[in-house]
């Protein structure tokens, strides 16, 4: 439970559903049939509707990036030190909206969702969502909120995937892009990694070929391995020395047999059991899936610079020294995709030592970065 | 609204034609990169390592790259700019004639302006005082300076010579940014700024 809302929070928040009745043709061929999409937003649209900036949350985000649900909540939103009045994504001048993506658990249709064709849970019968398909149903809640083009679309990891896919399919319909930890395809260790949680999920005696909701069960072994593995990729090897080193728990003696003797052991079962409770395992294999197919230059021969030829927001990417798992080469392609394309772009590459997590933390020079430009946005904007 | 730039800044403006596509490397907080693309619709990108100065550039709205020069501009393609602009760099990088050649192969034309190390004032400090030289354009300690490799306006000569660099026009700036006709006529000696734009000779004009 929070003490008392800080003064720089959006404070209490609640998400809103848009149910959209009409089918949805997606990227793999299948259609939903209908579809709900959860959304955040916080700060205040103004009249020119010249304000909005749209966040895309990454794997095991959702719509609520910041503030508290209630006051019994233990933690904010995802990425509340980001955004709040006086912070980086400053509420006092800027609309901030955070949608949940298809596939998710948290709200948005997904494989835990009813299908109405069977009046069951959709399990692996949920159709295929692709990067691809996740910015073009943003776009139709763009087009309920009324806002034709946002002042900003900003993500980190998966997220800036989705801002990448945005500023190709949408050109109009963005001023600024903010791409942050993020890759424009996955390599062949991304996709390893990824391969490797989804067996481990898959291989769960309780998975039941995804139709585990009717048999009562959860595949929770599996999923909590997968977010072990995901959480190691998510860490340095620094980080995780410095905050763990050798220490055992409890500093007692080793034990010479296989429970756990090492604090990082203790550590990632406890991550892994925490999952659990608030994660699907179904959702995981689909988001994972959504990841290793992102390839925007495939459609190009692979030529990054042309599949950015049309672009026509400013872009800013960012990255951070020790994230191995989208290292800042990822995100250097990226610019120099950008420049041949002759885009604007500006890179900053960020010291930190926490891995990929930087990105969601309030490291001074990211934020002083962030800060800068999301003022200058809204100087352009007279806000 | 604008404020005057900077005399050594106004010659590399003044040198840069308008609607051009420009590179400028160790563009600090993007004062000549602000002035060409307000005043002469350059589109330019910049290249900083600081982060003060990078975070200041995208404050201003300027598209800033955080680089380290010496790791050297492999990445961006032949030709792939008008002009790639150095100012008051050289100095402070670690390969000095690599960087100097990187920027005549990513643009079709280099500037280069560098504190020129045969100023009477130096040359005065280090022969009669036996001291290092500390001027306005060089104002660190020996043991603290970012500036390694110094240069007089001879030496900058002499390595466009042997590495076939046309050097297609010069300026010199006195100590008080001045242009002078005795700046012309002793550059060396009287030019406390030398200001180069440069390309690399065809291979017909070899010698």
């Amino acid at each position: 439970m929070v003490e008392k809302i800080p003064a720089d929070s959006v404070g209490i928040v609640s998400y809103h559903d848009l149910e959209i009745r009409e089918a949805l043709t997606l990227a793999c061929g299948q259609s939903l049939p209908s579809y709900n999409l959860r959304y955040e937003c916080y700060g205040e649209l103004n009249a020119a509707r010249s304000n909005a900036i749209l966040l895309c949350h990454a794997l095991s985000g959702d719509h609520h990036a910041a503030g508290y649900h209630s006051v019994e909540d233990r933690k904010p939103g995802w990425w509340d030190n980001m955004i709040g009045p006086g912070k980086p994504i400053d509420t006092r001048r800027f609309f901030v909206v955070c949608s949940n993506f298809l596939g998710s658990c948290k709200g948005s249709t997904g494989p835990a969702s009813i299908n109405p064709a069977t009046g069951e849970p959709w399990g692996l019968d949920f159709p295929m969502v692709t990067v691809a398909d996740w910015v073009h149903t943003q776009a139709v809640l763009s087009d309920h909120l009324g806002i034709a083009q946002w002042a900003a679309i900003v993500g980190g990891s998966l997220g800036g995937m989705q801002v990448l896919q945005w500023a190709i399919d949408f050109p109009e319909r963005l001023r600024h892009a903010v791409v942050i930890a993020a890759a424009p395809k996955l390599s062949a260790q991304n996709i390893g990694f990824n391969e490797v949680c989804r067996q481990a999920i898959m291989s769960d005696p309780d998975f039941h070929g995804g139709r585990y909701y009717q048999a009562g069960t959860k595949p929770k072994h599996g999923l909590a391995l997968a977010r072990m593995i995901g959480h190691i990729t998510y860490l340095s090897d620094d980080a995780m020395g410095k905050k763990f080193g050798r220490e055992t728990r409890g500093g007692k003696q080793l034990s010479y047999g296989f429970d756990i003797d090492f604090e990082v052991e203790s550590y990632l079962r406890y991550q892994g059991q925490r999952f659990v409770e608030h994660f699907d395992a179904n959702s995981y294999l689909f988001i994972t899936k959504a990841l290793d197919y992102f390839d925007p230059a495939a459609a190009h021969g692979g030529d990054l610079a042309a599949t950015f030829a049309q672009v026509r927001a400013r872009f800013l990417v960012a990255s951070f020294s020790s994230d191995w798992r989208f290292a800042p080469e990822r995100s250097r392609e990226i610019v120099q995709a950008l420049f041949r394309a002759g885009a604007a772009v500006s890179y900053a590459e960020i010291e930190a030592q926490h891995g990929h997590d930087s990105f969601l933390l309030p490291i001074p020079q990211y934020h002083r970065v962030m800060r800068a430009h999301f003022e200058r946005i809204a100087e352009e904007q007279g806000l | 609204m604008s404020q005057p730039l900077r005399p050594d800044l106004q010659i590399i403006a003044d040198w840069i034609r308008p609607g051009s596509r420009v590179l400028d490397l160790g563009c600090g907080e993007g004062e000549l990169l602000d002035y060409l693309r307000r005043e002469k619709q350059v589109q330019g990108h910049g290249i900083e390592v600081d982060d003060e100065r990078l975070a200041a550039a995208i404050r201003r709205g300027l598209p800033v790259l955080q680089q380290d020069l010496d790791q050297g501009l492999r990445q961006f393609a032949d030709n792939s700019v008008d002009t790639v602009v150095l100012s008051l760099t050289l100095q402070a990088v670690y390969y000095p004639r690599e960087l100097l050649l990187e920027m005549l192969r990513v643009g079709r034309e280099g500037i280069v302006t560098f504190p020129n190390m045969g100023h009477w004032r130096a040359r005065w400090q280090l022969g009669v005082t036996g001291r290092m030289p500390m001027t306005d354009v060089l104002p660190h300690s020996w043991y603290d300076t970012p500036n390694i490799h110094l240069c007089t306006i001879d030496d900058f000569d002499a390595l466009c010579h042997d590495n076939q660099i046309a050097v297609l026009e010069r300026r010199v700036l006195d100590d008080r940014r001045r242009n002078t006709a005795a700046n012309r006529v002793w550059p060396n000696l009287l030019g406390e700024v030398a200001l180069y734009r440069c390309a690399l000779r065809q291979p017909e004009e070899k010698k």
